[in-house]
């Protein structure tokens, strides 16, 4: 079942030390068995068949992205399902167990996501339809919308009309049926909208730094989304993140410091949350998701607050100019990244729940042979969730006596802490007091923790009990 | 409204002292100091990354890698002038190398004469002429201007090696800044060697080579670099090197250069990203050998200077560039492509090493 990755051949991992011009000509010098030039070129030298079936005529979309016209539409397609497929069973991302909610932006990556998952659970009501025993029950789907307009008040008719698109959207995707929720991102406070939408406004303006505002905003949306899905009883997110996203989170969290925790956000799943999240599409770039939009006729649309400012938006730029120079370059950036060590929380947790089938079980304990080592606890930054780097956060401890405000400052990851915090540690109150409740829980839930976790370490060399120690 | 005017009138004094007019704004920071603090918090910095990483012990001869650029002149300032004031009792030497680049590395040399009078240091001078029989000049006619970084890196940190051990010293210092290593950190994520990138930000390397090198400067910003010495007026070279524009590293640079713009503390953080990033340990150092042409230290059967060594004597200007098809012994078996430049030049061994 090897699902090659239609972009991706041309990449041959610039492993090589000596290398330091672009790789994209050396693959010719090297013989190349990819005529890329060919391909793009079009015309006279150009592959008449798909390289892959020899018998369908090639796509061609005539966007000037890399490996234009070597496919015929069906394989190009099997391609990209392909390796969502793989990403889905390999990381037992969705089983028929399970009840599980797309996040769904209504850009292109999450309207492929939305797409596939949907797919899935058509041929798994097929095969359950189909069965005699009925074993194994469908996989239930629902469908997530933040609305940012109370941080975004310019763009409220934008979103109104967007929820309606959306709305329609998910309908047409029936049968199987699917529950939407569209959830304003100010929920995160409660249920009082008003007081919810003030307190939210209050917090963005608190901070200064432009990207600290948008990460900030960024983290409220998911604890949304954990909201929504924890409430309404489903137990995975799905998330459309791309390879070519994550590229450029890859570099963003480079540039803030956040090179300890950024093996924790890039892995297929993320099981830090009460709900885990997955991420089937990791491995498709971003030319082949926009593609298969054109190619099925996929709408979508791109919310103008989409865009972004400060450091994100220098290093999208930054990603893009390299992408011209070299077409696989996104794909490096992130096998790069994926050999960093994981955390023992990228899997899917296993379970002795006899409702999870046992192949599901078995496949999982197969899969999470490779995490085994310490199952050592992480203290989690309560703004990012970020894993905290021990040997650098301050001693909690040290704060026993002190205010709330300086708790959170010392719980906090350095990155956070510079911008997201205000700069003048007398506002630290009044922020703390902006924070969403899940957030400041999180900060006590820390303190103790660290106790825990250092009397973890030296237990096998404690003599009295915990109540005894002086 | 206090704090307000308080800072008002704070921004006409230096923001460190309270006492002299600010003339500058920290590149680090964005603080406004005057000249006498700048000079105090920028060598004082310096000399407490060098305490608390250790670099040094007493008595030690320790060779500065000399340019003749900005970074190593400064370099060699600081030094001498903090060796004085903090005793660490270091003899110190310049080394300097000469590439063979007309109209670039013979000027910047002749600023490295200067600094050998000026500071009082002892200078080496090692060609690549002399250890390789071939220049820069002469390699970049042949190869032309795709790889020849590689080469001259390559090279140069062989004949560093080398002057090293002529001058017989105990380490190694170069002027690598912040900004140098931040750009190779985002290198080696872009073209995804993860073995460098976990070695990268190490502040002193080579422990267990023939000499170790270390980077006092690893924190130090290049503008800051600049700045000392623009306000201390030290006699420096300032031109690029006439080969570099296509080089890679280009990218990244102007990245940074960027981002230093919108948050200067970025940098900082790319390096911090760096020494945080989870790289299994086994992952970090190759198998270490020695070179079966030169005894130079080497992870492969051939040092890489002596690939592509033996890539330019025999007319094969991309041996050695590009990923290895094989042992790299093996391109002794490469036949003379069709149609090579054949350069008469008799192959010359790296030369034996006596460490």
């Amino acid at each position: 079942m090897a699902s090659f990755s239609a972009v991706c051949e041309l990449d041959m991992a610039c492993n090589s030390s000596g290398c330091e011009s672009g790789c994209y000509d050396r693959e010719k010098d090297n013989g190349s068995k990819i005529s890329v030039e060919d391909a793009v070129a079009g015309g006279g030298n150009q592959e008449s068949v798909c390289v892959k079936c020899k018998c369908n005529e090639p796509m061609t979309f005539g966007d000037g992205g890399s490996d234009d016209g070597r496919f015929c539409a069906e394989c190009f397609r099997n391609n990209v399902f392909g390796k969502f497929r793989l990403a889905v069973t390999s990381h037992a991302m969705i089983t028929p167990s399970d009840n599980v909610l797309v996040a769904f932006s209504g850009g292109s990556s999450s309207r492929v996501a939305l797409q596939f998952v949907h797919e899935l659970q058509i041929k798994a009501l097929k095969n359950y339809e189909a069965s005699r025993d009925r074993s194994l029950p469908v996989f239930g789907v629902g469908v997530a919308f933040v609305d940012e307009t109370a941080a975004f008040p310019a763009l409220s008719t934008e979103t109104v009309d967007a929820s309606e698109w959306i709305r329609s959207t998910v309908s047409s995707l029936s049968p199987p049926a699917k529950d939407l929720h569209v959830v304003p991102v100010e929920s995160v406070f409660g249920s009082d909208s008003l007081d919810a939408r003030d307190r939210l406004v209050k917090l963005l303006d608190s901070v200064p730094d432009d990207t600290g505002k948008e990460d900030l905003l960024l983290h409220l949306k998911m604890l949304t989304l954990q909201k929504v899905a924890s409430e309404n009883g489903y137990n995975r997110l799905v998330v459309g993140s791309c390879t070519s996203r994550i590229a450029s989170h890859v570099l963003s969290a480079t540039v803030k410091g956040r090179g300890y925790s950024l093996s924790a956000d890039i892995q297929h799943v993320d099981a830090r949350w009460k709900v885990p999240i997955v991420l089937p599409l990791r491995d498709c770039v971003r030319l082949e998701i926009t593609r298969l939009c054109h190619l099925d006729g996929l709408k979508t649309v791109e919310l103008a607050c989409r865009s972004q400012c400060g450091i994100n938006d220098l290093v999208s730029s930054f990603v893009a100019l390299l992408q011209e120079e070299n077409p696989s370059r996104e794909c490096t950036i992130v096998r790069t990244a994926a050999k960093l060590t994981p955390f023992y929380f990228n899997k899917i947790p296993e379970t002795d729940d006899s409702n999870v089938p046992m192949a599901t079980q078995r496949r999982l304990k197969r899969f999470n042979l490779k995490y085994d080592g310490s199952m050592t606890t992480e203290a989690f930054c309560p703004i990012c969730n970020g894993p905290l780097n021990r040997s650098d956060s301050s001693d909690l401890d040290t704060f026993e006596e002190g205010q709330e405000a300086d708790v959170l400052y010392a719980a906090c990851c350095s990155s956070c802490r510079f911008q997201i915090l205000p700069e003048d540690g007398s506002y630290l109150e009044q922020f703390s007091s902006f924070l969403p409740d899940h957030m400041i829980s999180q900060v006590k839930h820390q303190k103790v923790d660290s106790q825990a976790h250092l009397r973890e370490k030296i237990k096998d060399c404690l003599l009295l009990d915990d109540e005894e120690v002086v | 409204m206090e704090a307000k005017s308080k800072k008002a009138v704070a921004s006409r004094l230096c923001c460190l002292c309270n006492l002299r007019r600010p003339v500058l704004k920290r590149p680090k920071t964005l603080q406004q100091i005057c000249r006498e603090c700048f000079y105090e918090v920028f060598e004082e910095e310096i000399h407490q990354v060098i305490v608390q990483n250790r670099l040094f012990k007493s008595g030690e001869r320790v060779a500065i890698g000399a340019s003749g650029g900005k970074d190593s002149t400064v370099l060699a300032y600081v030094l001498s002038e903090l060796n004085r004031r903090h005793n660490y009792g270091l003899d110190l030497f310049l080394l300097s190398i000469d590439e063979g680049i007309t109209g670039y590395r013979d000027d910047s040399l002749e600023t490295v004469k200067r600094n050998e009078v000026q500071y009082g240091l002892p200078l080496q001078i090692v060609s690549y002429k002399d250890l390789y029989g071939w220049t820069m000049d002469e390699i970049v006619k042949m190869i032309g201007l795709k790889n020849n970084c590689t080469f001259c890196g390559v090279f140069r940190r062989q004949a560093l090696d080398r002057g090293a051990a002529l001058l017989k010293v105990d380490k190694l210092v170069t002027g690598h800044n912040a900004d140098d290593i931040a750009e190779t950190v985002l290198l080696n994520i872009l073209r995804g060697d993860i073995a460098r990138l976990s070695r990268c930000t190490s502040i002193t390397t080579g422990e267990d080579g023939p000499i170790p090198r270390c980077k006092p400067f690893k924190y130090t910003y290049e503008k800051e670099i600049v700045m000392y010495a623009y306000f201390k007026k030290l006699d420096y070279f300032s031109t690029e090197c006439i080969y570099s524009p296509n080089a890679y590293r280009g990218f990244a640079r102007e990245f940074i250069k960027d981002l230093e713009r919108i948050r200067p503390r970025a940098i900082l953080d790319i390096i911090k990203s760096g020494e945080d990033f989870r790289i299994a340990t086994t992952t970090k150092m190759p198998e270490q050998g020695t070179c079966e042409r030169c005894g130079y230290i080497s992870s492969q059967k051939w040092c890489k200077a002596c690939v592509l060594l033996e890539g330019l004597n025999r007319g094969l200007p991309k041996m050695g560039i590009g990923r290895p098809r094989g042992v790299n012994g093996d391109h002794k078996m490469e036949t003379k492509k069709p149609g090579s430049v054949a350069k008469s030049i008799e192959s010359k061994q790296c030369g034996s090493l006596d460490f």
